[in-house]
């Protein structure tokens, strides 16, 4: 029937702004869909909402600290002479600081002598809120200024006489 | 810079996370949502006095949308990678949902109910201007030239529909910025249910507001008469958008001073000393109970007109100060005091960094600046006098 | 330390692992490191710690943390009496260099935070992007060429232990050195508490020390109400603490 066809021209002619306007839209549309599937990466989704790489970026760090069984590898009398005293409970590198760069290549890294004065005074200074069972001194009263390793070796604290060790070092 | 700290904060608590650039985007998201509700009342509620602004109501909307993600952008630490939250939105985060309620907003709503309003104007701009214009329109006109009745009549028909969808939208758009606050629960200050209906009703009186004074501005600009009908009309609706926008938000403190949970002293105490000038006299006082009240005496009352326009500039400029000084106290002011409510920390704002006040400055310009380009592009008032002609006319918008 | 079982299970395959690594010069994560047999958490000891600031030392150092920004941190608590709800806390850089000495009568003590790991974060829940997660064996890990530095998640965290890192502008926080206990070593701050104020905690692991812990001591997680699924529990944990 003509006249209807022609009526259902005219509609497509009236609506035709709004048609191109979904075109421009749908065109949009699927570029973002290509934009995603090019970028978005690829692990992306494998264990939850995040790049599933990423958790294996994170475990290959390098370490700083080599953990005190690396120490005890090599250093052993270092080890036995702690086991005499309360000290063997303290990390080694709680006191020399991060060493697998040393446990990587021992003889051209070597640790810094540490200075006795601030290294045990951060643990056994006096403090009233440290627990009361913990050996701690008021250090300028209990040293007169003299270096803890006077008289201790940090390795075995305990001074077993009243002999002083080396003066001034560290066995 | 060595930020002060008074009492104790957790140590990553000191430096502020969110600076002026965050307050400015609620700011401007609800100046464009309130903008919106504004013209809506004409075009769904058949408010018709405020007809003559309903065109620069869109126009002013479009204007603050478009600058509306700069502020986002640029506090960024990566803003190269915002792509991201198109690609990959996470679905439990609020904050992922702003890019595609923006860009429904942008795209859906407001440019379509833009280009439908003013597509009989377009075609024949681009059939009777040169140069470069001549080109801008054709673009604009998406190559179809059809003026017919039928066509104009579905664009009507259409407008009003995605007006009708618009008006949630424009909540959604900026209700979902109070829920990015109002969701966190860490931050007590900003946790509470009502913190997106807060923010809705204040982005409406921010934005009636602000379209009022840029009518009033422009008419006088444009050495034409103040349609005084219209006016009040505006300023009726801000009255009464304004009286529930302030119950709520002394509903939020009478309750908070109330109940007085672990975080009330804590709070307490940063609104009598940090924030005093910024909320209690600048957003309270001078920003709502005046302007409230200025607008409230202006119903009962009966005064020049001339006089009527003055009171309406001031409490116009006071209310937008006010909301902008509200979204300040909500976005520093949950920074301010520590999550321990044992302490407290300063806000220094940079000035002519990223995202300084000399960028915040900026940003609060551009929108007038897309707004002048706007009107120049899509004239919103009529030819012929500023009085709307009484009497049906054959589209829409051409008041 | 001690040389308790757990110990003892993780001195061989470490020490093998560890020498392995050093003897490669490259590391990885140890090859029979299954996400799935792991579920990591960590138990603070606090009548146990003395605030040497070891911990936050070997956390900075380890994990390259920029100065004025922290990992962990220490924080100091003196309780007045019954004022449970005013203590005084202080945190001097983070408890890094330790505290200086005073002598306040009253109940003093030590508190040393970190990310708690939580299972129901709402740090990872606010991210936009999906650049904070929860991984399969329990951390809380933030993929740093991913991040945006929108900043959501560092107002999200009830703790206030992220950051955003000055130099990449990406959030940050404490990994529980994922690197390290991947490879059966234990994290840095564990490593050097001279006290064993701090221990790593693999909750699938039927014979860690922490399960016979928790079963005989009274433990708190921090800001409980928050119900954020923390893995990190505080023994002796007085209720004055934030």
């Amino acid at each position: 029937m003509p006249g209807a066809w022609r009526g259902k021209a005219n509609v497509f002619k009236d609506i035709e702004h709004l048609i191109r306007l979904a075109a421009v839209m749908a065109i949009a549309l699927v570029a973002f869909v290509v934009l995603r599937a090019a970028v978005v990466p690829r692990s992306f989704g494998q264990y939850g909402h995040y790049r599933g790489a990423a958790i294996a970026e994170t475990a290959a760090r390098p370490v700083a600290f080599a953990g005190h069984d690396t120490c005890e590898a090599c250093h052993t009398e270092v080890v036995d002479q702690k086991k005499q005293g309360k000290h063997v409970v303290v990390a080694c590198e709680a006191c020399h600081g991060a060493q697998a760069k040393h446990a990587d290549d021992p003889a051209s890294v070597t640790p810094p002598k540490l200075d006795t004065a601030i290294v045990c005074a951060r643990c056994h200074e006096a403090n009233s809120a440290k627990p009361k069972g913990f050996p701690q001194v008021a250090t300028a009263d209990h040293s007169g200024g003299l270096a803890c390793d006077t008289c201790h070796q940090p390795h075995k604290p305990k001074i077993e006489s009243a002999e002083k060790t080396t003066a001034g070092g560290m066995k | 810079m060595q930020i002060p700290v008074e009492g104790f904060m957790y140590p990553n608590e000191v430096e502020l996370q969110w600076s002026i650039l965050i307050v400015l985007y609620p700011f401007i998201t609800g100046l464009v949502a309130g903008a919106f509700i504004l013209a809506s009342l004409e075009r769904v509620f058949r408010v018709e006095a405020v007809k003559p602004t309903y065109r620069l109501a869109l126009l002013t909307a479009l204007s603050f949308l478009l600058v509306a993600p700069l502020p986002l952008q640029l506090h960024l630490g990566h803003p190269e990678r915002s792509l991201e939250m198109y690609l990959t939105p996470h679905r439990s985060s609020a904050m992922a949902m702003f890019g595609f309620v923006y860009l429904w907003y942008l795209m859906a709503v407001l440019l379509l109910e833009i280009w439908l309003d003013y597509r009989r104007d377009i075609v024949e701009k681009s059939q009777s201007s040169t140069g470069v214009a001549r080109l801008v329109y054709r673009m604009l006109t998406l190559g179809s030239i059809n003026l017919s009745e039928r066509s104009l009549r579905i664009d009507e028909r259409l407008g009003y529909f995605i007006t009708v969808i618009g008006i949630p939208s424009a909540f959604l758009l900026h209700g979902y910025v109070g829920f990015i606050f109002g969701s966190i629960k860490a931050n007590p200050w900003w946790s509470s249910p009502l913190m997106p209906i807060v923010f809705i009703f204040s982005a409406m009186v921010s934005g009636i507001a602000a379209v009022m004074l840029l009518y009033m501005f422009s008419t006088r600009l444009r050495g034409r008469e103040i349609d005084m009908r219209c006016l009040d009309k505006i300023a009726q609706y801000l009255f009464y958008i304004f009286v529930i926008d302030f119950s709520l938000e002394m509903l939020d403190l009478i309750q908070r001073i109330y109940e007085a949970d672990e975080s009330f002293r804590s709070l307490d105490f940063m609104v009598h000393t940090r924030l005093w000038v910024s909320q209690v006299v600048v957003q309270i006082l001078l920003g709502t109970v005046l302007p409230i009240a200025l607008l409230g005496v202006m119903q009962i009352v009966t005064v020049s007109d001339a006089f009527r326009k003055r009171i309406y500039v001031l409490a116009g400029c006071l209310t937008v100060m006010g909301i902008f000084a509200m979204r300040w106290n909500v976005v520093i002011g949950g920074q301010l005091f520590s999550k321990s409510f044992l302490g407290y920390t300063s806000y220094k704002m940079a000035f002519a960094t990223r995202e300084g006040l000399l960028t915040a400055i900026a940003l609060l310009i551009l929108p007038f600046i897309f707004l002048l380009v706007l009107v120049k592009l899509l004239p919103p008032w009529p030819d012929a006098g500023s009085v709307p002609a009484s009497g049906a006319t054959p589209a829409h918008g051409t008041s | 330390m001690d040389i308790t079982r757990r110990r003892l299970l993780m001195l061989l395959p470490a020490a093998a692992v560890a020498w392995r690594y050093v003897q490669a010069g490259t590391p990885e994560a140890a090859p029979n490191y299954k996400l799935t047999e792991h579920w990591w958490g960590m138990l603070i000891d606090i009548p146990k710690c003395i605030g040497c600031g070891s911990c936050v030392r070997a956390c900075a150092e380890e994990n390259d943390v920029p100065e004025g920004y922290f990992r962990t941190w220490i924080e100091r608590y003196h309780v007045a009496d019954w004022k449970i709800e005013r203590p005084d806390v202080e945190s001097p850089n983070g408890g890094a260099q330790g505290f200086p000495p005073n002598e306040i009568d009253g109940k003093n003590f030590f508190v040393p935070k970190l990310c708690n790991h939580c299972v129901d974060s709402p740090c990872t829940q606010v991210c936009p992007v999906g650049a904070t997660f929860v991984t399969p064996d329990g951390v809380v890990l933030v993929d740093k060429t991913y991040c945006l530095g929108c900043r959501y998640c560092v107002q999200a965290c009830p703790y206030g232990c992220r950051f955003i890192n000055p130099k990449t502008s990406t959030a940050e926080k404490c990994s529980l050195c994922y690197h390290r206990i991947t490879k059966g070593l234990t994290t840095a701050c564990c490593e050097v508490c001279p006290t064993g104020a701090r221990q790593l905690a693999d909750l699938k692991n039927p014979k860690d020390p922490i399960h016979e812990f928790l079963r005989t001591h009274t433990v708190q997680v921090l800001k409980p109400h928050m119900a954020t699924g923390a893995k990190v529990f505080y023994n002796g944990m007085d209720g004055s603490v934030r």
